[in-house]
């Protein structure tokens, strides 16, 4: 399947943001400590969020995990909601609730992210239960790491939606660590993807490096799904060049493999092609990444301008 | 004469895990980077003991809750003495089966023959920003199970001698620790103590008020104790420590003296373990009350993450204050 350039380029444009989304709030908590809880990053991860949720259209849904800053935006999530919502603030997407690990924006069909490991999968086929259910022409993903391929979660979604054919892609983002596990400490095998022939589904293994390469195993995954075709597990290879957050001083993690990494850093690496190809000129990539600058400093003041929620608040909500 | 040492709780949890593993070949460690962990911090409970006692008895899991339980349960059968750690005590509900259907009830349904000697660490509390998701108090779930021993320590001296009583138990005991305690040092012991399961302990002595509370809330009461002996009246404070079994003997002769009660505890209200504490006070005690008992607990809510909420939802010194001055 050939990936339309201009898929390609709303692409290039979601991973520039959401590096720059998350460039900012590493160096606010770095210096300013000015956002409450934990703070986990996606960088260097973005081409797996901006290559999935490229491959949608507006009404699938996505359920994301506690890394989902990427996933969000790229499902087109407002970054002043999301940016005021991690600060904890009234404003937020959430009214505080949240904070920054558990982020809802129904709006963009992404309802409901948890961070309880595991936690995506079973949820993701309820609501591809629903859409098969109201035969509607829509699928689901869901976004979970290597670590959580061993809840025993996964094995139970992945079953159960095998059996019922349901319109789910199961979005394993494998950036070769859970917490401070690497990969081979906690999974014999090699390829996470495999474990989908255990449930009788395809499994595929892709660069998660390579926004293009997300793209076309979730097309083809979602087209599967619409024809009524079941779930596909989608493995996309990447690495977590920051700590699991960012209090980990990522001791574990040898130098020289986070390099490594670096070098195949995903933007660059589809940047240079779109403009090597001269489907975009470079001045181009300067001005996505200003457009993105603009809009994560216009995010920041928000949310920093924002009040706190009242105390009282925190009684609201809590039913319908 | 004892000598003492100032240890957060983290610190003293990992003095008793080393002590006993040092004592016990069949004690070992398991869960999520209770070897390799993202935290480089003497104050976390198992730092430094990959070191000391290597991979064979210091085992890194996968992330995988229900195993790790089931491998304390197993184990624990086979003759080891696990100690696992659930990373924060949500997370206890994915290796509740284990726990809750199996370990609480094996025994009894062996008819006394198989028993699991095995202790779950659960890390709890809020205070951190995390949402409820991570911060959700559940002891009163394990509470509810019999078979199951409940441990909650506020302070790390007893944490020390509580966790070895743990590990040397004969049954499945369920030691959860406010991570709130890791970064407050206090006095322990360095020698080696036991302290025992099911007893009480008077954190205060005082004669008009008696407050039952536990973990992280000990701090509450203190301060609040403070607060109203200012204002004439004297507190006495019952640190429960062990919730199951629970010691009504220590509670039961604190409100005979005192003539009223408190139940203070982080976790929220309905269906709490305040609730239980005054049935029984109801039950055994009522002829001493002088007046309506009173419950201060969070709020029937999920614990929400933006400060400001996270604060209203954990009780404070000026919750405890103004529901005493509601009984006097
Ligand atoms: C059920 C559960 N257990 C443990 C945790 C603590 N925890 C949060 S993230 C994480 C590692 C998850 O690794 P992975 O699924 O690979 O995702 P990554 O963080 O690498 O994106 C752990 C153990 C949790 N949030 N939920």
């Amino acid at each position: 399947m050939e990936v339309p350039a201009n898929k390609k380029i709303e692409m290039l444009e979601t991973m520039i943001l959401s590096r720059k989304f998350s460039d900012s709030l590493a160096e606010l908590c770095r210096i300013e400590r000015k956002i409450p809880g934990m703070m986990i990053l996606s960088t260097g991860q973005e081409a797996v969020g901006s290559g999935v949720c490229a491959a949608l259209e507006p009404e699938d849904v996505i359920i994301t995990n506690h890394r989902s800053h990427n996933h969000l935006l790229a499902k087109g999530a407002d970054p002043r909601e999301l940016m005021a919502e991690i600060f904890c603030k009234k404003t937020g997407c959430n009214k505080g609730k949240s904070g920054t690990l558990h982020l809802a924006v129904p709006e963009v069909n992404a309802p409901c992210t948890t961070t309880v490991v595991g936690g995506t999968l079973p949820i993701a086929v309820g609501q591809a239960f629903a859409q098969q259910y109201k035969n509607e022409p829509r699928v689901t993903v869901c976004f979970f790491g290597d670590g959580a391929a061993n809840e025993g979660s996964f094995h139970e979604a992945l079953n159960l939606a095998a059996l019922w054919q349901l319109p789910v892609i199961f979005g394993c983002e494998n950036n070769l660590y859970a917490g401070a596990q690497r990969y081979e400490e906690h999974t014999r095998v090699q390829d996470m993807a495999r474990r989908a022939e255990a449930y009788d589904m395809p499994g595929v293994t892709v660069d998660g490096n390579y926004a293009p390469e997300v793209y076309r195993a979730a097309r083809e995954a979602r087209q599967l799904a619409l024809e009524g075709r079941g779930p596909t597990l989608i493995e996309c290879k990447t690495y977590r060049c920051r700590g699991h957050g960012e209090s980990d001083p990522q001791h574990y993690q040898p130098g020289d493999e986070i390099r490594a990494w670096q070098e195949k850093c995903p933007i660059p690496r589809l940047g240079d092609e779109l403009v090597s190809l001269g489907v975009i000129p470079s001045e181009r990539i300067k001005e996505m990444e200003s457009l993105a600058e603009k809009i994560v400093e216009n995010a920041v003041r928000f949310a920093e301008e924002s009040p706190y929620p009242e105390p009282h608040e925190a009684l609201e909500d809590v039913y319908v | 004469m004892q000598v003492m040492q100032k240890l957060g709780m983290g610190q003293a949890v990992n003095q008793a895990l080393r002590e006993e593993m040092r004592r016990d070949p069949r004690v070992f460690i398991a869960g999520e980077g209770v070897g390799v962990s993202i935290h480089v911090n003497p104050m976390f409970p198992t730092h430094g003991l990959l070191e000391e006692f290597g991979p064979g008895r210091v085992k890194d899991t996968p992330v995988s809750e229900a195993a790790i339980a089931g491998l304390a349960v197993g184990a624990a059968e086979a003759g080891l003495r696990p100690v696992v750690e659930i990373m924060f005590n949500p997370f206890f509900t994915l290796a509740s089966d284990m726990i809750v259907n199996h370990a609480a009830k094996l025994r009894y349904l062996s008819g006394g023959k198989s028993t699991f000697p095995l202790v779950v660490r659960i890390k709890s509390g809020a205070g951190f920003g995390a949402g409820c998701q991570h911060s959700h108090n559940l002891e009163a779930w394990a509470a509810h199970c019999p078979g199951l021993k409940v441990v909650m320590p506020s302070t790390p001296a007893d944490a020390k001698g509580l966790l070895k009583s743990s590990i040397r138990d004969g049954n499945p005991v369920i030691f959860i620790e406010h991570m709130g305690l890791y970064f407050a040092p206090m006095p322990v012991p360095e020698e080696e103590y036991l302290t025992p399961l099911g007893k009480a302990d008077i954190k205060r002595e005082g004669r008009n008020l008696t407050v039952v509370t536990w973990s992280g809330m000990l701090g509450v009461a203190m301060g609040a104790a403070e607060m109203l002996s200012r204002e004439g009246i004297e507190t006495e404070i019952v640190d429960l420590r062990t919730l199951a079994p629970l010691d009504k003997e220590t509670i039961l002769n604190s409100v005979a003296k005192t003539g009223r009660l408190i139940v203070l505890h982080e976790a929220t209200r309905t269906g709490g373990f305040a609730g239980e504490i005054a049935a029984v006070v109801m039950e055994e005690g009522f002829k001493h009350l002088k007046a309506p008992l009173r419950r201060v607990t969070g709020p029937d809510i999920p614990v929400p993450a933006s400060p400001p909420l996270e604060q209203f939802y954990i009780p404070d010194e000026n919750d405890l204050v103004r529901a005493a001055k509601e009984i006097f």
